[in-house]
């Protein structure tokens, strides 16, 4: 199933019985015991829950990073269990998008080298990656700043461009981890605001988790996480 | 990373060096020793009672048998020299055939008298088989092939009795004494042929030595002198005659030389070593530092591999610069020791550094460097595509 073929009702992403756990340190965490729901395109699910409820490690499956120890992931209707590496990782770039509340750009780039990455693997070529970095960077109010190194912006303006680079191959799927628990008031609004904008303009589904519960009520649907579970 | 740049360079370079000192020399003593006694020579007759030089036809073709033999003891000296020229004749590969008939005497300039080693033999034949025309440094061939009495003298020889062209000499200790005139000086740069040898005309050598017949040895030219040994096992097994290679000859100095190369290879290998450990290791700690920007590399789908292969061309950038550099410098300074004033006398002469330009010692400098550099990116670079993403960023929050 394309992407063009999805209109906003097309369920884009669907967890059935998520169960995941991760070695920390000696002890084995059960991050995820069973979580079922999905997400549409052009809506944006908030996740919330307390630190350690699993709402990361949902991300991280859902964004197909880790694999779950059982359950399925649907993206566009396609069971993702045996999915090889190499579809997986296609998949994450042409349509995944992740936002991280610690932006993670890479400081040796400028702000544009950083958003047109994703672009350069699919197969676009450096100077058109460039220009259409410098397009989705004008739309974030960062045209001027795009030929800075990534670590001269301030933190609203690295996350503005890790969002630009979550978009820069027009994901179906944008994944957001508390994108604004690093920004002040005013920078977590505006950077809200723009994800809801993408929504809405783009047909993605955003997936959102925030300890912020003003943010969580905002987005069309809200998750409740504790212990591994949707509450 | 420049000081792993660096270490290559010079590892490179030094290889490079070393091997074409080392093996320059080799070369050198190589082509002085098979321009003096030449590739393969013929010498003592295995005794058989059975077993003798024979002509044989097979088919219409003709060829030489001689019969096996086990703990045969030698006659020495070849006894029939024409029966044997006429099957040297028949080897292809053969390039020339000098007879000589060697003995010792004593050589009288009147002043001073020295120990000599004779070689009797017909000059034109012997050129043939030698460099004894360009190692001339007085006189020339042609005195010694029109004149009978005439003798050519080894260099150190000539200056111990104080003889140059021209001078008359009496040579002693044979069947009478002979009264011969000084047609020439060579210089072999062996000191040990220079201080001794003379060459004579054969039929006065023999007349000298009293063996009007038999009692000589030849000395063979061949086309490709590598394959001496081959060529001499299969002589020897038609001849009947002790036949040896130059590589067996001056075995113990080929060894020597090769014990010389391989060990300055080694030494020097031990750079381009170091030089890969210490790019392994700004590789490894480059894996570490960066392994968060890999995690996110992957989580916006460059594949294991794409991640690899960052590492992979950084260490070839550097491996490519390295070459190029190394090479360069290598080349500058083979050409520069190679005019470096160096006085050596004794198993080969020369008066500076000898070097041998051979493409062979860039390859080998460039296959080691390449198996360095190869090792030390590929491990760290297979570690950096094993990264779990999820539990990197996981553990960066």
């Amino acid at each position: 199933m394309t992407k063009e073929s999805l209109n906003t009702n097309d369920i884009l992403i669907r967890a059935e019985q998520l169960k995941h756990a991760f070695i920390e340190g000696e002890s084995k965490v059960q991050a995820l015991r069973g979580v079922s729901f999905e997400a549409k395109g052009s809506e944006v699910t908030a996740i919330v829950g307390q630190s350690g409820c699993g709402k990361s490690t949902l991300l991280y499956l859902l964004g197909l990073l880790d694999r779950p120890e059982s359950g399925e992931i649907h993206l566009k209707g396609r069971p993702m269990a045996k999915a090889t590496d190499e579809e997986r990782t296609a998949l994450r770039n042409e349509s995944i998008g992740f936002v991280f509340q610690f932006h993670f750009l890479i400081k040796e780039l400028t702000a544009r080298e950083n958003v047109a990455l994703p672009l350069r693997k699919s197969g676009v070529g450096e100077r058109q990656a460039l220009e259409q970095a410098d397009e989705l960077l004008n739309r974030l109010d960062l045209g001027e700043k795009a030929k800075r190194y990534a670590n001269k912006l301030s933190g609203g303006e690295q996350q503005r461009v890790a969002i630009a680079r979550a978009l820069a191959n027009s994901p179906s799927l944008l994944l957001a981890d508390e994108p604004t628990g690093n920004l002040d008031s005013a920078n977590s609004d505006n950077v809200f605001e723009l994800l809801m904008k993408f929504a809405r303009e783009k047909d993605i589904a955003i997936l959102l988790v925030t300890h912020n519960p003003e943010l969580a009520e905002r987005c069309d649907h809200c998750i409740p996480m504790r212990d591994g579970l949707i509450v | 990373m420049s000081m792993s740049l660096l270490g290559i360079v010079f590892g490179i370079s030094f290889f490079v060096v070393t091997q074409a000192q080392t093996s320059g020399f080799e070369v050198f003593f190589i082509r002085t020793i098979l321009g003096t006694n030449g590739a393969i020579r013929v010498s003592d007759k295995f005794q058989d009672m059975d077993g003798t030089v024979s002509k044989v036809s097979y088919n219409g073709s003709e060829s030489f048998l001689f019969r096996s033999r086990e703990n045969a003891r030698y006659i020495e000296g070849i006894e029939y020299p024409q029966l044997v020229r006429e099957a040297l004749r028949e080897f292809p590969e053969v390039s020339g055939i000098s007879e000589i008939i060697e003995g010792s005497a004593i050589l009288d300039s009147g002043a001073r008298k020295h120990t000599v080693q004779i070689h009797g033999l017909r000059i034109k034949d012997h050129i043939m088989v030698s460099e004894l025309q360009n190692q001339l440094i007085q006189g020339s061939i042609d005195m010694l092939d029109t004149d009978r009495s005439g003798v050519l003298l080894g260099s150190s020889l000539a200056e111990r009795l104080r003889l140059s062209q021209g001078d008359r000499v009496s040579l002693i200790g044979g069947t009478e004494n002979q009264q011969l005139r000084v047609a020439g000086i060579f210089e072999t740069g062996v000191s040990q042929i220079d201080k001794t040898r003379i060459y004579l005309d054969l039929s006065t050598a023999r007349s000298f030595i009293g063996k009007p017949f038999g009692g000589s040895i030849f000395q063979v030219s061949i086309q490709a002198p590598e394959k001496a040994p081959e060529l001499a096992a299969q002589m020897q097994e038609t001849l009947g005659h002790r036949v040896v290679g130059w590589q067996e000859r001056e075995k113990v100095w080929l060894e020597v030389f090769k014990a010389l190369r391989l060990s300055s290879a080694i030494t020097v290998s031990s750079i381009l070593l170091l030089s890969g450990l210490g790019m392994f290791n700004v590789f490894a700690i480059m894996v570490i530092e960066k392994n968060r920007d890999i995690a996110i590399l992957r989580s916006i789908g460059f594949t294991p591999r794409d991640v690899s292969a960052v590492f992979l061309w950084q260490g070839a950038i550097v491996l490519l610069g390295g070459i190029i550099l190394g090479s360069l410098s290598g080349f500058l300074a083979t050409y520069g020791i190679s005019k470096i004033p160096l006085r050596i006398r004794g198993i080969f002469s020369t008066d500076s550094f000898v070097v041998n330009w051979d493409p062979s010692h860039y390859i080998w400098a460039i296959a080691i460097a390449t198996v360095f550099v190869s090792v030390a990116s590929w491990i760290p670079a297979r570690r950096a595509a094993k990264i779990e993403p999820a539990k990197i960023i996981r553990e960066s929050l």
